[in-house]
This record gives C-alpha cells, sequence and structure tokens, in this order.
C-alpha cells in the first residue's frame, strides 16, 4: 500500500509541474494572440484616446514576465485574481460554471459508462453475432457525426415534438429533478459520441483476454460463458477498460463546447470561449488550470484503480 | 431663443415632414401580410427574447455597450433624454422639452417631473448632469466619448432644467442625446455608479448574469402610463443561430432577432410565428483606404462602383431582406434622403470607362473578408469578384479570421467588409464615418467641400436650407467616396404569434429601435 501512496505523491508533484508549465505556455499563447484586453472590450468603437485610458487602468502597459510573476504570486497565494474584462472574482465568476459542466460531465458519464461497458461485455460474449455486429455498426454511425449534427437530430426528433427542452436554462431555484430533465438531450448527445471509444475498448481487451489458457481452462470446467466472461475475464480486463474511461471523463469535462453552444448550456467551455476573444488573460489560466487539473487527477485515478485491480502490481517483489 | 422643437406629442414643420416621410417608408419595407390586426395593447406576462448576442463581459457600465443584448436590457431599464420613435421622429422622455440658441450652440432641456428611479429618488438636473459628465473627460473610456466632446460646459437652473453650451452649434442635439450609452442614472455626490443597474426606466432588474440571462419586472413607479405593457421580461443570451431558432420554434422563446436567413424560409412555414423584416440605416459596405493607391484615385473607386451587380447581392446575400445601396449611407427612412442621386448600377462597360480615365486596362485589387465584417461578407466578396472580372477588375478575396478583425484588418488593410447599425440623423453619420479626421473614417476620406457643408449643414436651423447641404453632401459621398455601399440589410426577427406589435416598427436598430421591449405587448 505504502507504494501507492509513494506513487501518488511522486504524481501530484508532477501533476504541479505540469500545470505550471501549461500555465507559462497558455500566458505566452494568449500574449502572442493579436489585439488586446483593451481593443477587445471597447470593440469597433475604440479610439486611440479610450483605448490608452483603459490600458492605464487595467494595467495592461506592464511589461508581459510582469503581469505573469502578479498573476502567480497570487494564485501561489490562492487567489486567483479578478477578471478584467468582468470585474468581479475568477473564483465567483468560475464557480457556477465549473458546478454546471460537472453536473454534466457527470451525468452525461452516469449514462455512458455502465451502457458502453455493458455493450462491449455483450458484444465479446457474443462476437460476431448480429447483436456485436449491429451494436459496433451504431456507436461507430455515432461517433464519426459531428457533435452538432448528433445534437440538431436529436433536437429535431426529440425537441421540436415538445418532449423534451432544447435549450437548458439554470436559475437560483432549479431543483435537481429539472435540471436532470433539462440536461437530457445534451447528456443523451455526449453518450452517443462517447460509448463507441469505451465499448470497443471493453469489448476487445474481453476478447484479447478470452483467447488466454485459463479461460479455456475455465470453459473446459463447464461454467457457463456469461460466467467465465464476468469472473473470470472482466476482472483481469480492468485495467485498459479503466484507462479509457477516465480518458473519455477527462474528454466529457473539457471539450463539449460544441455541445454546450448547441444547447445555451452555460459551462465552462463558452466562458473559456469568452475569456480568449476578450484575451481575458486571469479567467483563460483559471479554466486551463482546471481542465488540465481533470486530465492530472483523471490519470491518477485511473493508474490508482489499474494498479490496485491488479495483484501483480499490488505485491511487487 | 427660438423654440426650436417641442417634446413628446408636439408637432413642428420637421416633425411633420418627418411622419409623413415614415409613413411611406414604412409602406415599403413590412411586407404584404405583416399587418396584424391591430387591438389594444394588453398589460401582462412575461417577454422572452432571444438574442444573437451576450457574453460574461456584458456589463452595467454605459461606456462599453456594443451588442444587442446589452442594448436591448439597457433599454429595459434605462429612459434617456430623447427617444427616437418608431416612425424616425425624436419624442422627448427624459427631457420634457428643448430649444436651441439661434447659433444653435446653447441648449436648454427641460426635465420632466415625476419620474422616478428603481431606487426611489426622483430624476433632477444633477442625475442628468452626472450621467453625461461620465462620458465626458480625459479619464473617460466611453465609446460615446466623440458625441459628447463637443459640450463644453452642462449646468443646472433649477432642479428641472438643463443648459448646454457646445463648442460649435450642432441642430441636432437633441437627437444624440438618445444615444443608447447615454442613459440617465442616479447621481450620488456628482458621480453616477456605472456598475449599479438602477435606472428610471420601465422595467427593473432581478437577475443578471451576464453571457446567459437577464430578468426584469415592470417598475411601478414607471411614468408612461402607455408603454411598458408586460409585467417581465426575460432576455436570453442564445448565440447559435440554429439554437435560437429552435428556441423559438419549441416556445421558449417568444421573440428572436438576426432570424438566419439562409434558413428563414423554413421556419416561416410554422404557423404559429411571423417574420419580421424592416428596412432602416442598417449598412453593409467595403470602405477602402482613399489615402493609398489605387484607392486614392476617384476613377478607380467610381469603376469599383460600377463594377458590382448590388440587386444579386440583395438577393443572395440576404435573401431579399433588404435595399439596394448607392454608396450613401443615408437610408430611405430618413429625413434628408436624397432619393433623386443617379444610381451607381451595375455597368462593366462605364467601369472599363473609368479604369480608362485612370489610365488603367485592368486592375488587380485585394478584399479582405470576415463574417464579423457582416453575415455573408465572404459570399459578398466572392460575387462582387465574380462580376467585377466583366469590367477587367481582378479581385482576391483574402478571408480573415473572425478574431481580432476590428483591430487587425478593418482600417488597416487597404480594402475590407464592414457593417454600420446606422445613425439617426445625416450629421451624425457623416460626421462618425465621414468627416475628415473622425476616428471611424473607415475610408480615410477627405474631401474639403464635403467637411465644409458637413459644418454648415450641423449648426443651420432652417429645415430647407439643411435638406439643401445635406443633398449635396450626399451627392458627393455617392460619386467621390471612399465606401462602396452595396445594401442596406433589413433587421429580421422571428415573432410568436401570441406578441402583437404596432403597425410602424422601429427601423432604427434591431428589436424595434431596441424599444420592442416597450413598445410591444401580448395580444
Amino acid at each position: 500500500m505504502n507504494e501507492i501512496w509513494r506513487m501518488i505523491g511522486q504524481r501530484l508533484l508532477l501533476g504541479v509541474l505540469t500545470l505550471f508549465i501549461i500555465s507559462v505556455v497558455i500566458f505566452g499563447a494568449t500574449e502572442l494572440l493579436p489585439g488586446d484586453l483593451a481593443r477587445e472590450l471597447l470593440g469597433q468603437s475604440a479610439t486611440e484616446e479610450t483605448l490608452a485610458a483603459l490600458r492605464e487602468q487595467l494595467g495592461l502597459n506592464d511589461p508581459a514576465p510582469l503581469r505573469y510573476w502578479n498573476w502567480l504570486a497570487g494564485v501561489l497565494q490562492g487567489d486567483f485574481g479578478m477578471s478584467m474584462a468582468t470585474q468581479k472574482p475568477i473564483s465567483e465568476l468560475v464557480g457556477a460554471r465549473l458546478g454546471n459542466t460537472l453536473f454534466l460531465a457527470l451525468y452525461a458519464a452516469a449514462l455512458a459508462v455502465p451502457f458502453a461497458l455493458l455493450l462491449g461485455v455483450l458484444a465479446a460474449l457474443w462476437r460476431n453475432s448480429i447483436f456485436d455486429r449491429a451494436s459496433n455498426a451504431l456507436a461507430l454511425t455515432a461517433i464519426s457525426f459531428p457533435e452538432f449534427f448528433v445534437a440538431y437530430t436529436l433536437i429535431l426528433w426529440l425537441a421540436q415534438s415538445g418532449l423534451f427542452p432544447s435549450m437548458v436554462r439554470i436559475t437560483g431555484s432549479t431543483t435537481t429533478g429539472e435540471m436532470l430533465y433539462m440536461a437530457f438531450l445534451p447528456a443523451l448527445t455526449l453518450t452517443l459520441v462517447v460509448t463507441a471509444h469505451m465499448m470497443r475498448m471493453t469489448r476487445a481487451a474481453i476478447i484479447n483476454l478470452l483467447a488466454s489458457p485459463y479461460i479455456e481452462m475455465a470453459r473446459l470446467k463447464g461454467m457457463s460463458p456469461m460466467r467465465v466472461v464476468l469472473r473470470h475475464a472482466v476482472p483481469n480486463a480492468l485495467a485498459p477498460i479503466i484507462n479509457v474511461v477516465a480518458l473519455n471523463l477527462a474528454y466529457l469535462i473539457t471539450g463539449v463546447v460544441v455541445i454546450e453552444v448547441v444547447f445555451v448550456y452555460p459551462g465552462l467551455g463558452q466562458l473559456m470561449i469568452d475569456a480568449v476573444s476578450n484575451r481575458d488573460i486571469a479567467v483563460v489560466q483559471a479554466i486551463t488550470l482546471i481542465f488540465a487539473s481533470a486530465y492530472v487527477l483523471l490519470n491518477l485515478l485511473a493508474d490508482v484503480l489499474s494498479t490496485i485491480t491488479n495483484p501483480r502490481l499490488m505485491h511487487r517483489k | 431663443m427660438t423654440k426650436h422643437l417641442i417634446g413628446q406629442g408636439g408637432m413642428t414643420r420637421r416633425g411633420l415632414l418627418k411622419s409623413g416621410m415614415a409613413m411611406t417608408a414604412a409602406g415599403l419595407v413590412l411586407p404584404a401580410g405583416m399587418a396584424m390586426a391591430q387591438t389594444e395593447p394588453k398589460k401582462g406576462g412575461t417577454l422572452r427574447i432571444g438574442f444573437n448576442s451576450g457574453s460574461t463581459t456584458d456589463n452595467y457600465d454605459p461606456g462599453v455597450w456594443d451588442t444587442n443584448f446589452v442594448q436591448v436590457f439597457a433599454q429595459a431599464r434605462h429612459n434617456y433624454l430623447t427617444e427616437i420613435a418608431a416612425d424616425g421622429s425624436l419624442v422627448g422622455e427624459v427631457a420634457e422639452s428643448w430649444e436651441a440658441s439661434p447659433d444653435a450652440m446653447t441648449w436648454t432641456l427641460k426635465i420632466r417631473s415625476g419620474i422616478t428611479f428603481h431606487s426611489g429618488g426622483t430624476v433632477t438636473a444633477d442625475d442628468v448632469i452626472a450621467s453625461i459628465n461620465y462620458h465626458r473627460g480625459p479619464e473617460s473610456t466611453s465609446a460615446a466619448k466623440p458625441i459628447v466632446d463637443p459640450i463644453v460646459e452642462m449646468k443646472s437652473d433649477g432642479p428641472n432644467t438643463v443648459i448646454v453650451k457646445l463648442s460649435g452649434g450642432n441642430a441636432d442635439f437633441p437627437y444624440l442625446m438618445s444615444d443608447y450609452h447615454l442613459p440617465i442614472m442616479p447621481a450620488k455626490d456628482g458621480k453616477i455608479d456605472p456598475t449599479s443597474p438602477d435606472g428610471c426606466g420601465p422595467y427593473k432588474v432581478d437577475d443578471f448574469e451576464p453571457g446567459i440571462s437577464a430578468s426584469l419586472t415592470r417598475h411601478s413607479g414607471y411614468w408612461k402610463t402607455d408603454r411598458a405593457h408586460f409585467d417581465g421580461l426575460l432576455l436570453l443570451a442564445l448565440p447559435d443561430p440554429v439554437a435560437r431558432q429552435n428556441a423559438l420554434l419549441t416556445g421558449q422563446v417568444d421573440v428572436i432577432n438576426q432570424v438566419d436567413l439562409t434558413t428563414v424560409s423554413m421556419m416561416s412555414r410554422n404557423s404559429s410565428i411571423r417574420v419580421l423584416s424592416v428596412t432602416g440605416n442598417q449598412h453593409f459596405c467595403f470602405p477602402m483606404d482613399t489615402r493609398a493607391a489605387p484607392f486614392d484615385d476617384n476613377n478607380v473607386r467610381l469603376a469599383l462602383k460600377h463594377a458590382l451587380d448590388r440587386q444579386e447581392m440583395v438577393d443572395k446575400i440576404l435573401y431579399g431582406y433588404g435595399a439596394v445601396g448607392n454608396d450613401n449611407p443615408i437610408g430611405p427612412t430618413q429625413q434628408y434622403y436624397a432619393a433623386d442621386l443617379p444610381v451607381n448600377g451595375y455597368d462593366p462597360d462605364k467601369a472599363k470607362f473609368h479604369l480608362g480615365k485612370a489610365g488603367l486596362d485592368s486592375l488587380d485589387v485585394s478584399l479582405w473578408v470576415a463574417e464579423t465584417g457582416f453575415t455573408g461578407a465572404t459570399d459578398a466578396g466572392s460575387l462582387y469578384a465574380e462580376r467585377a472580372k466583366a469590367a477587367g477588375i481582378n479581385i482576391t478575396v483574402e478571408r480573415a479570421p473572425n478574431d481580432g478583425y476590428w483591430s487587425n484588418v478593418w482600417m488597416q488593410k487597404p480594402w475590407v467588409a464592414s457593417y454600420w447599425g446606422g445613425r439617426a440623423t445625416c450629421d451624425w453619420m457623416f460626421s462618425t464615418a465621414y468627416a475628415a479626421g473622425a476616428p471611424w473614417n473607415e475610408s480615410y476620406w477627405d474631401n474639403e467641400r464635403f467637411n465644409t457643408l458637413l459644418l454648415q449643414g450641423r449648426s443651420e436651423l432652417d429645415d430647407a436650407k439643411r435638406a439643401e447641404i445635406y443633398h449635396e453632401m450626399q451627392a458627393i459621398v455617392s460619386n467621390e467616396g471612399g465606401v462602396v455601399i452595396p445594401m442596406f440589410a433589413s433587421f429580421v426577427m422571428g415573432v410568436s404569434n401570441a406578441v402583437a406589435t404596432p403597425d410602424v416598427v422601429g427601423a432604427n436598430w434591431d428589436l424595434d429601435g431596441f424599444r420592442a421591449v416597450e413598445r410591444w405587448w401580448f395580444a
């Protein structure tokens, strides 16, 4: 068990280093973009005079390294600073959106993961059957369409007939039940988009194992095919499955901006696009760090879980 | 002092002329079938509007508003000194009436008494002065700074009178005060609070989440009794055009703006909604840098003006929702519109003739476009290039990214795509985008005669003389200006049949001059 703790500690330290490097890269990239916050805020109606006044007020005239240092010093003390474009604390701006994004990601995961694993196991069990081919074909079709196309198709079928709303509107008084109802279409879209990857990995991992001698032994003992797969094959196939699930969860948190736009879902993706187009660096940094942390933590979790599920790794000599 | 204009309800020579013009114009621009059975406005209901804009950076600071969402949100909670009525005439709002000195340099505004802020106080001259002052001075970052710069002094004379001194005569000063950046907000120690939603308009803010939504309820003490019929408003940011249409089709909103023109015909098949289209001053254009070769030669500019098929652009880019432009930014609904100017039509021979006069056989130019310049700019550029070939003009269409377009391409590259929402008066439009040295003179145009006339027209109080001046100016712009204006684009809105709209819908801005929230009602 100590080994696990050591691994977690090491990986967390490396994760912090990764985050630092990412923040430098993002800051540099935002600096390279043409225009600056003052110009984007004033837009087409900017004049040289008002630009100069606004730059002075926002402190944009400081050299870039100094501005980065000021930001970093704040973050190290747990203060992500103020959004310069909205003059609101970043924690307030990002907090609610982060909650929404996590809700949608978990909702989609709660639909997609069991569905994909079930399909994968059944497809492996009845491989090369009609069921296997049909579920493969459908899953691959769904993943091959662009997300917005899947979304619009669902809107056409399920929203225009009045079954589900085509947009999500979250207010202070929205209950969890209403949230689940309103966010059903975006969650379903995401489910369709991520299922194929997880399902095919599950199927491949299990089929791979079904050729091994110990499975043959189990069969020869006269076990039912279902029991062979669930008791003997799945536990050994967990490591790759956990990895692919973690990857897809990270995607659900970071990569859903198109879905957010189509369903008017107030998540982090839209906020990030707004912030990039406004050159609001502090907000871009905060969201990037959240996204990067999601990847770092989920990968760590996947590694820890695959270690725990594999006795050979747990009891290394 | 000359009694010049009287406020709401009053009729002057100018008002009479204007409303007559607007009636004709409205007849032209409202498509058949638009005329709804008119009923007396009813009170009640919550109007839900889906907007094409809305960003997390939206805020209460009047100096930075520049998208439909914040503009309508502002008109929902604020009143202004003056208002452009739906027919294009000017009526008083916070200012009950106004008079000018004979040189139009000193204006005395009478402030309407009994208007209350949502927070309870009464609107006084001090509030008005503080609200306008916010945009003045070297510290100001306001987009309205160029509008209020000519003000040299503002002082109150009692709680209901404001005296404004200008650096030069301006007969249109009351029009300028209707600008959406200039709401009247409560003053504290001579300053307004640009982070406060407090205003004296028809609705007060309950909740505002920038980039998502705003909800408002009726201000019980609102002074206009025949306006603001809704109990509440819900303004939603729906930037995706398909999401916006879906919201209207599934009944989640009552009104949307900027209907996607490529699918409008399919949307209008739905019998529970209607498409509302008004043509005003909004125009799409291709400004050239008149300082740079080859655009410094007016013959080249004329050749380019004759090398595009304007009607085709209206048909193919605007899907018919617009009108042909004549390189003149003054729209047909405006008071001093010069309807009798010769039309710069598609004529390759004439274009060749002008090229020849410039000493050229053929011409190679680049046109920078992006969809943010105006919707359909890329296609419009290709269409232009295709038609110009016949005149021996090779136009290379350069696609620029939307991001940073206004800072890196517009007014930086020699020939670009751009648009204007339009301004309510000739002087306002010309001094914003055509006067020498104006910050947004996008063609860097400097015409001596034009600039002289501009100053004359501005301080002229006599209508007949002004009409003459503006006629000549429009002729100069159309003939010598550096901006190709192929089309006036309509404001196209989708409206649920549950919502009733007045006979005349304002054409000065989108959504009934941003005033749908107080002019419309539930049928």
